[in-house]
């Protein structure tokens, strides 16, 4: 059941109806119903996977709690009788049986993310060195990959990581924890909720709050606007563009790279709107996954501003943990003896932030244009990092950091570095990206672009012009967001003003979507990682 | 607590760091500096912080970074 669909729309007025009408305390139980029931119309057997994570992360999760509660206990009755020494024994066996623990419900959930999402990838890249071989190539397996399971399974596994370190008690209510995990705003593209972050909301009694409803409703809105306006009517011209490269290179490629950041932007906001507005609409908090990314000066600080969620997940729970466990502050240590102190403190930095990056692809897709583009984007990274004290001798030398000039050379430099590397999001292979990417630089011919091109792409004249004004309204937004809260400024205006707005939304989306007959209704982007 | 000065006075010489409470806050460690921070600290305090101790709260600070690891060597 996509968002965009008449269906969903449905579903939802009947969950909100019934939300506020049912008695407070069984709303998390209809949220919970209701989460089942959408997940159950992408597919029947997607709930059998979903409901073995949630029930394999239940379990873990309360015998981790038995084992810290078993810990206490042990400890509060041998006080006396146990020395420091044994103290410490206790604690490390303990430890260790809650490490097992863990990488047993990692193993699990992961391999079945690994096994669904990874298999045919994987016989594909074997059949690749079987046939240099000449050996008999392995058969392809059909599995059907269940949508939102790379978001799904990174919720929990941030659940039982915490649960673990002892960041907070395990959810008792495996009812609770699987509405947590199955959340139905959130379950098909995130953002990646942490536990403590959203089990609060999501399972307090919530009274129809008028405010906060049309705060949430007009997300929704708005988050339909880009994508039904903007993200399905750019993505025609998009398609036409990569996925006929020999027709389509030199110009073609950038224009198609600057559709497609648009494109994305719409689409992967847009769907983010929706979510955060339903769950606004309901009373939920949920967190948010962007801050105006297109702003960004860096790419490390692009990288803080899009999709934020994923972002500070692999942060917390690879990044970090790899970069501080024992092994590699040893490989810190002896690096530094025998390299010297400058290049032996970058190592465990430059494997980390690596090894993060081509996890990140990889979690975008089973693909090498994935793992390609992670990696591009972690040796980015490390060189801006390296480059950084020869910025700051040129702002030094050169008082230009604070101009308006300046910032603007940043933004626009940063997003046309993202654009390049999601040339390979859009490709075919690796090689064929990075021949389009050259062919910028070696048939770049601007005249193409005032041929009549750009109207042979699958847009019209007046698709250009719904766009270019759907574009200007959604960076002037960004430009108002600077100084705060969009609705609530439009919340202070003249009445007529502010029905105005939501009303022209309304139809703009209505009159402008780009839905019906001649378009096929596109799925989210993010629905497919 | 000069140790620990010395290693956060090397990342970043340009800030007062007896002084400043919001070093996560306002972005002056990224995660980048903090990884330094916890190798410097391994290698001159012989004291290991895990992950799930990287938090604002022990990183806005000297003083803040300087009692987690004093607890770290206390539980030692």
């Amino acid at each position: 059941m996509l968002f965009t669909s008449y269906e969903f729309i449905l579903f939802l007025c009947i969950v909100i109806g019934l939300y506020y009408t049912i008695p407070k305390r069984f709303q998390w139980k209809l949220l919970l119903v209701a989460s089942f029931v959408f997940y159950y119309f992408s597919g029947w057997s997607n709930l059998i996977y979903i409901s073995v994570t949630i029930v394999s992360t239940y379990l873990v999760g309360v015998k981790l709690g038995n084992l810290d509660k078993q810990q206490k206990l042990y400890l509060k009755e041998h006080k006396e009788s146990l020395t420091p020494e044994e103290k410490k024994a206790y604690k490390e066996r303990i430890k260790v049986k809650r490490w097992r623990w863990l990488l047993l419900c990692l193993i699990f959930n992961l391999g079945i993310l690994a096994v669904v999402k990874y298999t045919n990838f994987a016989i594909a890249n074997i059949n690749y060195i079987f046939t240099l071989f000449k050996m008999n190539e392995l058969s392809f397996v059909n599995l059907i990959l269940p949508m939102g399971i790379s978001f799904y399974t990174f919720k929990t596994m941030g659940y039982i990581i915490d649960v673990c370190r002892g960041k907070y008690e395990p959810e008792k209510n495996i009812g609770k924890l699987a509405l947590f995990v199955s959340f139905f705003p959130q379950l098909i593209q995130g953002p990646i909720s942490r536990f403590d972050d959203l089990s609060k909301s999501l399972y307090e009694e919530h009274h129809f709050d008028a405010k906060n409803f049309a705060f949430g409703f007009q997300r929704v809105l708005w988050g339909y606007f880009k994508k039904l306006v903007i993200a399905d009517r750019i993505v025609a011209a998009v398609l036409e563009i990569t996925k006929n490269p020999e027709t389509y290179d030199g110009i073609f490629v950038l224009v198609g790279m600057i559709y497609y950041a648009i494109q994305l932007y719409a689409d992967f906001t847009g769907g983010i709107d929706i979510t955060i507005g339903i769950a606004q609409m309901l009373g939920i908090t949920v967190t948010e996954n962007f801050n105006r990314p297109f702003f960004s000066k860096s790419i490390t600080e692009y990288w803080r501003r899009w999709h934020i969620t994923m972002g500070t997940w692999f942060r917390d729970y690879i990044f970090y943990p790899l970069s501080v466990c024992k092994p590699m502050l040893n490989i810190s240590k002896s690096s530094r003896k025998r390299f010297g102190e400058e290049i032996g403190k970058r190592i465990p930095v430059y494997l980390s932030t690596i090894t993060v990056w081509f996890t990140t692809g990889l979690w975008h897709g089973a693909s090498w244009n994935f793992i390609v583009w992670g990696l591009l984007n972690g040796v980015v990274i490390l060189v801006s990092q390296e480059f950084e004290p020869l910025y700051a001798k040129f702002h030094e030398r050169f008082n230009v950091a604070n101009t308006f000039g300046f910032k603007l050379f940043q933004v626009i430099r940063t997003f046309l570095l993202m654009s390049s590397l999601r040339i390979l999001d859009c490709y075919r292979d690796v090689g064929v990206s990075f021949r389009m990417f050259g062919s910028m630089f070696t048939k770049l011919n601007i005249n193409e672009l005032f041929n009549g091109s750009l109207l042979k792409l699958g847009l019209d004249v007046s698709d250009y012009v719904v766009i270019i004004i759907g574009v200007i309204i959604m960076i002037s937004v960004s430009l108002v967001q600077r100084s705060g809260s969009v609705r609530e400024k439009i919340a202070g205006k003249p009445v007529i003003i502010r029905y105005a707005v939501f009303v022209l939304l309304f139809f703009s989306i209505i009159v402008f979507g780009a839905y019906g007959i001649g378009f096929d209704s596109n799925q989210f982007i993010y629905n497919q990682f | 607590m000069e140790t620990l000065l010395e290693i956060l006075g090397e990342l970043h010489p340009e800030i007062d760091f007896e002084t400043h409470k919001s070093l996560i806050d306002d972005k002056i460690l990224d995660s980048f500096d903090i990884v330094t921070i916890i190798a410097e600290v391994n290698d001159r305090y012989g004291v290991a912080i895990p992950a799930h101790e990287i938090t604002p709260e022990n990183f806005n600070s000297a003083s803040a970074l300087y009692e987690l690891i004093q607890r770290l060597m206390d539980e030692d």
